[in-house]
């Protein structure tokens, strides 16, 4: 019986290693057919790095509170996304009214910090109102429940929004100051991406030093740790857990605006995507690791982008960009079954694992 | 005012107003006013807004320990008024900012002249807004003073209220089902919605009927359990009979629309039972349902049509084919997700579907299975036979008893398994893997059955889609059909045969037969299925073993605190 399971196990691993030995050999030779035909320029590559670092910062404040709720609850709020989609769709109406009054024009700055708080509140509050509603009270249930309950929520907050605010796409107006490309170190780079990549490096560096520094951040590790030790030490756990998705709301919605800025459109399923590209990015770094999901958002974001024109194009598959989102979803299996400790693969995670 | 906590009302009353402000402010209460209930005086949407409101303030005095005529009157006031009000200065507000650039419709844009309107009762803007606080002061009372009824009376006035409201919503299907005549329906309904007459008489002849049933219902239940246990095959196999003809009949009484109907519930029946395998039987949540669906429809696709013209074979040569294929796509993608459990399984499987979905929409694939646009000339399943000659089924009655019989064999299929050795399996993976693991069960070989099975039940419910359709196209296999699925298994209840059919009816049946329904469908699901999860787990419809479960681990843990060793929710993939 035994000797059975193992040959039985053995035959599924040796499997697995085929697929991912052949996914992995289509990856390297469709780089080098495309690196030999030379059908980009370096300065194209550097393009769509750049873009890519825009996109991957994106992720990675999304996969933040993934891999924060995640680390406490050990659950993944599915509903991530909406609370992503929820900032720039209120923070839409502010921007335009603003752009209409001519506010825009006259205080680019201030609007668009205005903008970013309206997104980052509304975010926040989505988060806190879910866990409140949905979450708390399902704390000690089964895990197919919570689950569940997560999965109806995502749903719920994406047609109530197309049911408030319409299903029509929304475009974003315009900043003068963001339009424009500027030289670094000898490339020009579009001033859009360059705030994008600043304002997720800043935010997620608030973010680390809030976790690290404060005593509420202390709180939040220890909850992460053991929850049962931390409620005897004397923490709220309750407030704690709240704070916590507070937090992932608080770079959700500002991962949301910049969203909206580097592609100037907002509708009611736009959280969908990214919110399961930002999971994969969370689960790559190392879920329940907050750096992790940084570093893995970031990387995602430059795999996704060179990736279609990489091997995509050297395989000589046709329109290779509309194969985008499946690179993602491929990584997030591949990943799931190789190394699901992720690349960091840090203590939390191979203590679940 | 013993034990009524006026911050603990104030607080229940805001929160409760919210339901009928975003039921008006998503365009809901506007959508169903256009249906009439009685007459057009009484529309669906009225209805609604203030069910919702009587609701809540049941719900609330049902929470209250010691109840009171005067508490409960209190209460029923202040949630009716404070939704009241909320309503008001909804239709002051959006009215005081209709010409000026603040328009509340630049945001909202269901709060139009329209919306107001319904609201208002079309009795202008003073008169409407008393009529419309005082109705919703009227709902909270009803709502709260309704506990205090005694059972006797409250049941049979529920269930005429319910029955009434049914049928003045399928309004439109009752007077179109042959069997009724002419005079019966020009009795009951006026052009939009019942006469008043006619629901008088519905609502007092079901109250006659629930109140006698009441009374002597017993005794006829009582009588069926003797006979049952007297003669349990004879009444058994009376009552199959009795079924199975009543479902033979069906398309003859309902006609053509309603068959079509049917249909849509039956392939979802299908699709239910394959995922209840999975999710309810086994316990792997897979929101990459539809893929095999896909699988099953585009094999019949592609192995039928004469437009790409491959292989064109019949119907009948396609089908096990395509159930074959969608059984080794299940294994295929089964043997991944293998070690993965709960969450990380949902959304790697939610992958897979998109994958399928995007490959199928891609260029790529585009002159195998049509891309965007899709395949058409998908063979009719045909009967040839000595007695009745050659049929050719395409009509929505034909396909009726084609997916009743494919209900049939999934139903039985899924009775004999669950009580079979390979049923205890897997509903002991879905208590606890490990412990499973530990009691000898294989599962490799177990977990890839389950995906197996359900996968060939939607490989089936897919290629008898394809077929009757006729065409295929890949937005009919977008995440939502699988979400839809999940949803109706869960609001019927996870594990339990009846609770998909029930699920199926209510969930599918519902949209098809209420079209303004369809718009808000997901938004309903979503929210039924954080409802269920929050109050009823196992669903309308639960398996008696799944309800013990269910409700014995949250007993079983009074500090919601569980240690991360202990909590199985911490594991990710073993090992």
């Amino acid at each position: 019986m035994q000797q059975r399971l193992r040959m039985e196990l053995t035959g599924t691993q040796i499997a697995l290693w085929l697929i991912g030995g052949g996914l992995l050999a289509m990856v390297l030779i469709g780089s080098v057919r495309t690196l030999a035909v030379g059908k980009y320029t370096s300065k194209q590559w550097l393009d769509f790095i750049v873009f890519g670092l825009a996109q991957g910062g994106i992720y990675a404040l999304i996969a933040l509170g993934y891999t924060m709720v995640y680390g406490i609850l050990g659950m993944i709020n599915f509903a991530h996304g909406e609370i992503f989609m929820s900032g720039p769709m209120i923070g839409y109406f502010f921007a335009i009214r603003m752009a209409r009054s001519g506010f825009v024009d006259r205080q680019p700055i201030l609007s668009l910090l205005i903008v970013l708080a309206v997104a980052m509140i509304t975010s926040t509050t989505i988060a806190v109102l879910l866990e409140r509603v949905a979450y708390r009270p399902l704390r000690g249930a089964p895990r197919l429940v919570p689950l569940i309950t997560a999965i109806g929520a995502s749903f719920f907050l994406q047609y109530l929004f197309r049911g408030l605010f319409g299903a029509d796409v929304k475009v974003y107006p315009d900043w003068d100051i963001l339009s424009g490309k500027v030289p670094i170190l000898g490339v020009q780079i579009l001033k859009t991406q360059l705030v994008v990549i600043i304002a997720a490096v800043l935010l997620m560096a608030g973010l680390y030093t809030f976790i690290q520094r404060t005593k509420m951040g202390k709180a939040v590790r220890a909850v992460a740790e053991d929850r049962a030790a931390a409620a005897l030490m004397g923490i709220d756990v309750d407030r704690t857990i709240a704070v916590s998705f507070a937090l992932g709301g608080l770079m959700a919605g500002a991962g949301g605006l910049l969203y909206a800025l580097l592609f100037k459109q907002v509708f009611f399923l736009m959280g969908f995507v990214p919110g399961i590209k930002a999971f994969t990015a969370a689960v790559l770094g190392g879920i329940g690791n907050v750096p992790g999901a940084m570093l893995g958002g970031m990387f995602l974001g430059i795999f996704e982008s060179i990736g279609p024109n990489l091997f995509l194009d050297g395989l000589g598959i046709p329109a290779p960009y509309q194969l985008k989102d499946v690179i993602a979803f491929t990584m997030l299996v591949m990943v799931l079954i190789f190394r699901p400790t992720g690349i960091l693969g840090e203590r939390l995670a191979t203590k679940r694992a | 005012m013993r034990d009524l906590q006026p911050s603990q009302l104030f607080r229940t009353a805001l929160i409760s107003s919210t339901v009928p402000l975003l039921l008006a402010l998503t365009g809901m209460v506007e959508a169903f006013s256009k249906r009439g209930l009685i007459g057009e005086a009484v529309s669906v949407g009225h209805v609604l807004l203030f069910l919702s409101i009587l609701i809540a303030a049941y719900l609330f005095e049902r929470r209250q320990k010691s109840p009171s005529p005067l508490n409960a009157t209190i209460s029923g006031i202040v949630i009716g008024g404070v939704s009241g009000i909320v309503l008001v200065v909804l239709v002051f507000l959006t009215k005081a900012l209709i010409p000026k650039p603040w328009d509340l419709r630049s945001i909202f844009p269901n709060a139009s002249p329209a919306l107001i309107e319904v609201l208002t009762f079309s009795r202008g803007e003073r008169t409407g807004a008393l009529l419309l606080f005082l109705f919703s002061v009227v709902s909270g009372l009803i709502g709260t003073l309704f506990p205090l009824i005694p059972l006797l009376i409250r049941g049979p006035l529920t269930t005429g209220f319910l029955v009434t409201l049914i049928i003045g919503l399928l309004q439109d299907i009752i007077s179109t089902l042959p069997i009724f005549r002419g005079k019966i329906i020009k009795f009951f309904f006026a052009r939009s919605g019942f006469k008043p007459v006619g629901a008088l008489l519905i609502f007092v002849v079901t109250i006659v009927l629930a109140a006698l049933w009441h009374q002597y219902g017993r005794r006829l239940r009582e009588e069926h359990r003797q006979l049952q246990q007297r003669r349990p095959m004879t009444v058994q196999i009376a009552v199959w009979t009795f079924v199975l003809l009543f479902l033979l009949v069906l398309p003859r009484i309902v006609g053509s629309y309603m068959s079509e109907v049917l249909d849509t519930v039956g392939l979802y029946i299908l699709m239910g039972l394959g995922l209840n395998i999975v999710v309810g039987f086994a316990g792997m949540l897979d929101l990459g349902y539809v893929a095999f669906f896909a699988i099953g429809a585009y094999t019949m696709a592609v192995l039928t049509s004469t437009e790409l013209g491959f292989f064109n074979l019949t119907f009948w040569e396609a089908l096990p084919l395509s159930i074959l294929a969608s059984i080794a796509a299940g294994v295929i993608l089964g043997v991944p997700v293998l070690k993965m459990r709960g969450d990380y399984l949902a959304i790697v499987t939610m992958g897979f579907g998109e994958i399928i979905r995007i490959l199928v929409l891609s260029d790529f694939l585009k002159p195998i299975l049509g891309g965007a646009q899709g395949l058409t000339r998908i063979a009719r399943p045909v009967i040839e036979g000595p007695i009745i000659g050659r049929i050719v089924i395409k009509d929505p009655p034909h396909f009726y008893y084609l997916i009743l019989i494919g209900c049939l064999i999934a139903l039985f299929i899924s009775i004999r398994l669950k009580a079979s050795r390979l049923g205890r399996a897997w509903m002991a993976i879905r208590e606890d893997e490990d412990v499973a693991e530990a009691m000898g069960i294989n599962l490799v070989t177990t977990k890839l059955l389950a995906f197996a099975t359900g996968a060939a039940l939607s490989g089936l419910s897919g290629a008898i889609f394809a077929s009757k359709i006729n065409s295929m196209a890949p937005h009919s296999f977008n995440l939502l059909i699988s979400i839809y699925v999940l949803s109706l298994i869960i609001v019927g209840g996870m594990g339990s045969l009846p609770g998909v059919v029930v699920g199926a009816f209510a969930l599918m049946g519902l949209p098809e037969l209420l079209r303004e329904f369809a718009e808000y469908r997901m938004l309903v699901y979503g929210a039924a299925m954080v409802v269920m999860m929050l109050y009823k787990p196992e669903g309308l419809w639960p398996e008696a073993t799944h309800v013990r479960a269910l409700r014995q681990e949250e007993s079983r843990e009074p500090v919601p605190e569980p240690s991360p060793k202990k909590a199985p929710a911490a594991t990710v993939a073993s090992e």
